[in-house]
């Protein structure tokens, strides 16, 4: 059996460009009650944060590309980003404080 | 004897007992199909019902997509088996790629459950056969997520291909409904559309709840021809030979 490391991504879905997003334009719609101006183009999406055990980083990334575009994103209506929230997890300190 | 219908139960379900009794008024015999078995039974057709399959996580209908009942019906609609999804199970078939485009939260921002008025833009499928008349068909909604959404060119194509089945329109003179500001177009649905078909026409969806809307006494039976446009399609279908029992590939 090959040694496995554990990665933790991140994958942050959003509704395409052009796409009517209702969550968006409802928290656009409440800034007045804020008094607060100059806030446009609200984009409500999901993270989903997750953790692979792969031999590598790249096989590790596969995965996560295969589960955000068949399960965590429908293509037709949102897009999705990968971010890599780093390495190893065996220790808890590791996955704080990557890429935030 | 009467054609057998498979009726899917997700976790979630909560509009199967409504499509059961659908069925059994239009002279069908219901069949539940359990979502974690894989045998379709030998049904004739399956009905998808209403309700928050998986609690609708993630996305409505997403999950439900990737069960062992979801593998067998992608079968069997691909060997041209009738499958009808009903509101809950409209998005199922939209994640599932067996209908096209996708259903997005209500332009209104809120769940709408109450009576609207369709009209079926064809008669001629296995699914508005038995319907006397194009509509206004008065059947209720109940959905937070409905907005019936495709890309322009895809539109365009539904349109010419004869795939757009059912639209929403005004109750009292059968106007198409205009866009979200118009009460008729209960979610802003893209050219109000309310039901498709897949391109062979033996899969389709739609937001409103024929089963619901067949017993005069309790406000309308307009749904029920819809139901029973099924339940004799699957009955011709079954009598003229057509495999009915697909397992899982």
């Amino acid at each position: 059996m090959s040694p496995t490391t554990e990665f933790r991504f991140a994958v942050n879905v959003t509704p395409k460009p052009g796409i009517l997003d209702p969550q968006g334009r409802a928290v656009e719609g409440s800034l007045g009650h804020l008094g607060i101006e100059g806030v446009s183009a609200i984009r409500v999406g999901r993270r989903i944060e997750l953790t692979v055990a792969a031999p590598d980083e790249p096989a590790a990334r596969a995965v996560v590309e295969r589960l955000a575009s068949e399960l965590l994103s429908n293509p037709l209506i949102e897009a999705y980003e990968l971010e890599s929230l780093g390495g190893a997890s065996s220790t808890t300190s590791s996955a704080i404080g990557a890429s935030w | 004897m009467s054609v057998r219908i498979g009726v899917v139960v997700f976790p979630g379900s909560n509009r199967d007992i409504d499509a059961v009794n659908a069925l059994r008024i239009a002279g069908a015999e219901p069949v539940p199909l359990w979502h974690e078995e894989a045998s379709l039974d030998g049904v004739a057709a399956v009905l998808l019902p209403g309700g928050f399959a998986y609690g609708d996580y993630l996305r409505a209908g997403v999950i439900a997509r990737f069960s062992p009942v979801m593998r067998s019906v992608s079968a069997f609609a691909a060997d041209g088996g009738l499958v009808l999804g009903i509101c809950n199970g409209f998005q199922v078939l939209t994640e599932a790629h067996l209908l096209p485009g996708a259903l997005l939260r209500n332009r209104g921002l809120r769940f709408v459950s109450r009576e609207v008025a369709i009209v079926a833009e064809r008669l001629d499928s296995p699914f508005t056969r038995a319907i006397e008349e194009r509509g206004p068909l008065r059947m209720p909604v109940a959905h937070g997520e409905g907005c019936f959404y495709a890309d322009e060119p895809t539109l365009d194509a539904l349109e010419r291909d004869g795939q757009v089945l059912f639209r929403y329109v005004d109750p009292d003179d059968g106007r198409v409904a205009g866009g979200e500001d118009d009460r008729a177009n209960p979610n802003g649905s893209l050219r109000a559309i309310a039901g498709v078909t897949n391109a062979t026409g033996n899969v389709a969806g739609l937001m409103p709840h024929p089963e619901t809307a067949v017993e005069a006494l309790l406000g309308s039976d307009d749904g029920l021809g819809i139901i029973r446009s099924l339940v004799d399609s699957a009955a011709e279908r079954s009598a003229g030979g057509r495999p009915v029992t697909v397992g899982p590939r």
